[in-house]
């Protein structure tokens, strides 16, 4: 029989040098899609490293404007967070778009980008939010974006023995706004068929001055797509500019055929998904210009 | 319209008393499938067929059998060989050939998934690593999944001994085509041609799972002296035994079933996969063995109910009365003859008035699990076939929906597709009570429309048998052997009470194993309300005769000298006049006075009526996308008497909610290698809590004169007019005609931009 080691670290550094001595040793966050995979034989670590035990680990931290959550952090604790909400509101909603109740209670952002599925939920929001994550290893520890992070599917840039510490947001732009929609055929307990994430800032008269524009479930590995961007910045959110958004973000689709959606499918719903979301993100950017 | 309660003479029949098991069900404490352990249980273990047909060559079992911790391994070698024999002992009928191959292949496996080994180990663990010891070499043959491509010429025929049931004569060859059935009668193409209006069309669906939360799982353990227990959950533990013993050629009193609480059904547990392997396991092995399915393997190898393609044609005059009908459709078998069709045949048009008809129904084997029950088993399919074709002509004829359908409604002594008179049904009233309901006149907001659908089930009796049996404090025990899945026992207290006279807390009802109690039928055709029911009554009935003929000999005078009255016996005569003696001081002094005091009924219950229901809803379809929400959703169903309305009702909403599921979202789907692509509910989407609205249902209240209490039953019509009722709305919403299921966003977002 194999056997799986499990170890709950009190330190990063200890983390690391259980995660460097064994290749196939994992890191346990809220472990909805670790433990899943495990049971159903699609992965057999031979040690599991919970992270929870970590001091910081688990929390939103706050540091002026910016924000930082810690990699245990569940997605049910984000939404309790009144200023994440408020500065981020997409990238709230999209966490807690992921699985159940039951599964956000556990189930955190980190690994919900660790798990590198092309659909992941959270992924396009914090993409769009230009959140960065931090990573610790053997080396010390390092920051990349988010976007970096996937490589394919199942698989990320982690090298052996790193593992995301937490992710930082940059101070929320005043005038700045985000939104995240998807599209399943359920309305919960579901996998984006389509995931758009949005971050606008508008000036004082109303003209886009800077946006990120992410989809999920539309290539291997979260899209950002600078083409969708640049057609909204400059303009006032006008139907043209938001018609020429929604062609950049169906050209740089490239979603495959399955159970889940067709080509066609997935490319019309990105670009209504993600004019929508801009429109979202715009309303928000207003109310708070 | 629920009927005013006050018109009814009843004390306990029409409350809503809480459920005798919900307190163990809501705190944890009920003992479901896998609950149940026996000392020195071993775990089991089944290995499938990767392949959707292929002829099994030879089984290695022995380094399985090497392993440490394994018990015993069991192949389709261990099961008897059987004479072909068609058993009528759940919905529809089974060959017992058919049944003991499915639970273990021997030849050939006809679907991926299909058993072909199993084993008993120490642990789980050591049971699946022994599983990947056994080696399987297999001859991969051509396999079929599609209709009409299993009836082309030149497809893999699954079974050399199948030639068409039903077709005189006898075809000279065997192939896929398992049965047909046809009924009707007339000239239906000169009515048609002669129609001032005509629709057809071409309706497709998918097969769905019945969806039960709680896996198949069992216990047994067989002794060496050739008694064995099984402990199961099923909706039909005398099923489970007939099934069980016929596969096993051993008597049936030898095997004593035990009913644990059912997590559903839906028809899909009343038959057997795992417990006659489980048998031959603990045969071998000496040990009780348990056995319990994965969700995977639930949606790889038990019952879906059929996928159809089925063509409508339909002709009114301008008046909108119906003059002609023609339906034909294929229905899913898959590896084994279901005998879903004819149901399918007799649930297709009949809830209309029309002259000339012909229903076709054949029923086509193909490399998919065996189709199983699902709620009203057959008629779903084809009524959203009809129900949205009588949408379609409707619209032609300028004639609003629920008219047309009113205009044309059965009622009693109109003749079924079979040609039998129509009993006291209650279409009519549905469709009236449906009108009357605000919901029906109630503004619709942008991009929403309103469906209409109606529908209906045959119902059934059958064989029951209840005790009825008396404490000696005067509390009563109603044993039953019918699994209750939609609160019968609190039905059966319920009814059991109104006879007596007494509190429904002095009655309880369980559900007794098969050494406890005489044969019952399965829980299923909607038949326990209505048979068990009946069966109850009679039993009670004579516990009262009993409790009067005692109370009488008590006070010395014959029994037609006392009466019972209030749940007491009264002396109507001689000295003793006036005098009440309670349940309690009779059946206290029972032991002296001829014995304890119970009763058994054991019929066939006769004089069952349909159910038929009238679904009303409402839809938004976001033109953009494609998705469809529900709005609002209102079930009308005439359910005879309602014993437990809240029981009823949730039967009601539970149906309507499977069927809108069925309409929306839930598919088996294949990838091109033959295999099921989404075995698991994440992508076999059953709907959420979210995705509905509440559903309200209306319940009318037609009764049965052949039942004491009135009842019809309830449980299957329900699911059976979702499917067009959601078309309907959606045509209304968004101008589009749907013929094809589910309606998933993406299929509605094609038929809105047909450009691409």
């Amino acid at each position: 029989m194999p056997s799986t080691a499990y170890h709950a670290p009190g330190t990063v550094e200890d983390a690391v040098a259980l995660l460097a001595a064994d290749p196939t040793a994992r890191p346990l966050g809220g472990g909805t899609d670790l433990i899943v995979q495990m049971r159903a034989g699609r992965l057999s670590p031979g040690a599991v490293i919970d992270l929870k035990r970590i001091g910081g680990m688990s929390g939103v931290h706050r540091a002026g404007d910016a924000f930082a959550i810690g990699a245990a952090t569940p997605c049910t604790a984000l939404k309790a967070d009144a200023a994440l909400s408020a500065a981020w509101p997409g990238v709230v909603e999209a966490a807690n778009l992921i699985g159940s109740v039951q599964v956000r209670n556990r189930a955190t952002m980190a690994g919900n980008l660790c798990n590198a599925s092309p659909a992941a939920d959270s992924v396009p929001a914090l993409v769009a939010a230009g959140a960065v994550c931090v990573i610790a290893g053997p080396s010390g520890q390092r920051e990349v974006p988010v976007e970096a992070i996937p490589v394919s599917p199942g698989k990320t840039s982690l090298a052996p023995g790193e593992f995301v510490v937490e992710i930082r947001f940059p101070p929320k732009p005043a005038g700045g706004g985000d939104a995240y929609l998807r599209s399943t055929p359920r309305t919960e307990m579901d996998i984006a068929v389509v995931g758009a994430g949005v971050s606008i800032v508008l000036d004082g008269e109303g003209i886009c001055t800077a946006a990120r524009i992410a989809l999920g479930a539309v290539g291997p590995t979260v899209v950002l797509v600078e083409d969708a961007a640049a057609a909204l910045v400059g303009s006032k959110l006008d139907d043209d500019a938001l018609a020429a958004m929604s062609q950049a973000v169906q050209a740089a689709s490239n979603p495959i055929d399955d159970k889940r959606g067709t080509v066609s499918y997935r490319k019309a719903m990105a670009g209504v998904l993600a004019r929508r979301a801009v429109l979202i993100a715009a309303s928000r950017a207003g109310a708070k210009a | 319209m629920n009927a005013p309660s006050t018109m009814k003479p009843f004390r306990h029949v029409g409350t809503r008393p809480v459920r005798p098991d919900g307190v163990d069900k809501v705190t944890g404490k009920a003992l479901y499938s896998t609950d149940f352990k026996a000392p020195g249980m071993l775990w089991g273990a089944i290995l499938r067929s990767p392949h959707p047909h292929a002829r099994i060559l030879s089984i290695d079992t022995k380094k399985a059998e090497a392993l440490a911790g394994v018990k015993a391994v069991a192949t389709g070698r261990d099961l008897p060989t059987l004479e072909s024999l068609v058993m009528h002992v759940g919905e529809g009928a089974s060959d017992i050939v058919d049944v003991s191959h499915n639970c273990l292949a021997l030849d050939k496996v006809l679907y991926e998934g299909h058993a072909v080994a199993a084993v008993a180990a120490a642990s789980p663990e050591i049971a699946r690593e022994a599983l990947g010891l056994i080696t399987v070499e297999y001859e991969e043959l051509a396999f079929v999944l599609g209709l009409e491509e299993a009836l082309a010429e030149g497809a893999p025929v699954l079974h050399d001994t199948v030639f068409t049931k039903g077709v005189d004569p006898k075809p000279d060859r065997p192939s896929n085509a398992a049965m047909r059935v046809e009924m009707g009668g007339g000239d239906v193409e000169g009515a048609l041609a002669s129609a001032a209006a005509t629709v057809t069309g071409r309706y497709t669906l998918e097969p769905v799972h019945q969806g039960y939360i709680e896996p198949h799982a069992c216990v047994a353990s067989w002794n060496g002296d050739g008694q064995a227990q099984i402990w199961t959950s099923s909706q039909g533990h005398f099923a489970v035994r007939a099934l069980t013993a016929s596969v096993l050629a051993i008597p049936q009193a030898d095997i004593r079933v035990t009913p644990l609480e059912i997590g559903g059904g839906f028809g899909g547990k009343t038959t057997v996969y795992l417990e006659p392997v489980a048998m031959v396991l603990s045969k071998k092995s000496g040990r009780p063995v348990r056995l319990a399915m994965t969700r995977e393997e639930v949606f790889r190898a038990t019952g879906p109910a059929p996928g159809a393609v089925i063509d409508v044609r339909l002709g009114a005059a301008a008046d909108g009365t119906l003059v002609a009908a023609d339906v034909e459709f294929l229905y899913h078998s898959g590896a084994y003859t279901a005998n879903d069709a004819g149901a399918g045949v007799s649930s297709a048009i009949g809830h209309y008035r029309i002259p000339n008809s012909r229903v076709v129904g054949i029923e086509v084997l193909c490399n998919r699990p065996a189709a199983k029950a699902y709620r009203a088993p057959g008629a779903p399919q084809v009524n959203f076939a009809v129900e949205s074709a009588m949408d379609e002509l409707a619209g032609k004829l300028g004639i609003d929906p629920l008219e047309l359908r009113l205009k044309n409604a059965a009622i009693e002594g109109d003749p079924q597709t079979t040609g039998l008179p129509w009993g006291r049904i209650g279409y009519v009233e549905c469709l009236e009570a449906a009108k009357a309901h605000p919901h029906w006149s109630a503004p619709l907001g942008p991009n929403q429309g309103r469906g209409i659908a109606g529908g209906y089930w045959g119902n059934y009796g059958g064989p029951s048998t209840v005790n009825v049996s008396v404490a000696e404090d005067g509390t009563v025990t109603v044993a039953t052997g019918s699994p209750d899945i939609g609160g019968s026992r609190a039905s059966m207290a319920i009814m059991a009470a109104e006879v007596l006279d007494i509190p429904y807390e002095q009655v309880r009802a369980v559900v007794a194993d098969t050494a406890s109690i005489g044969v019952s039928m399965v829980t299923g055709g909607s038949r326990t309300t209505f048979a068990t029911g009946m069966a109850t009554v009679q039993a009670a009935e004579e516990v009262k005769r009993l409790l009067c003929e005692r109370a009488a000999r008590m006070w010395g005078v014959i029994s037609d000298q006392v009466e019972w009255r209030s749940g007491e016996v009264i002396c109507l005569d001689g000295e003793k006049q006036g005098q009440a003696m309670s349940a309690a001081a009779i059946a206290g002094r029972s032991f002296h006075s001829g014995g304890p005091i119970a009763a058994v009924a054991a019929l066939s219950a006769k004089g069952w009526l349909p159910g038929f229901g009238v679904h009303i809803c409402d839809t938004e379809v976001d033109p953009e996308t494609g998705h469809v929400k529900i709005v609002r959703y209102t079930a009308v169903q005439d359910v005879g008497i309602a014993i437990h309305p809240d029981y009823v009702e949730g039967q009601i909403q539970g149906g309507a909610a499977q069927g809108i599921g069925w309409a929306l979202n839930e598919a088996y789907i294949y990838g091109k290698d033959g295999k099921l692509d989404n075995a698991g509910f994440l992508d076999y989407r059953m709907p959420v809590a979210s995705d509905l609205p509440m559903i309200e249902a209306v319940i009318v209240e037609v009764p049965n004169p052949s039942h004491p209490y009135g009842v019809k039953g309830v449980g299957e019509v329900p699911i059976v007019p979702p499917l067009a009722a959601v078309a309907n709305a959606i045509h209304a919403a968004a101008g589009v005609r749907l013929k094809d299921l589910p309606m998933a966003p993406d299929r509605v977002y094609a038929a809105l931009h047909p450009e691409g």
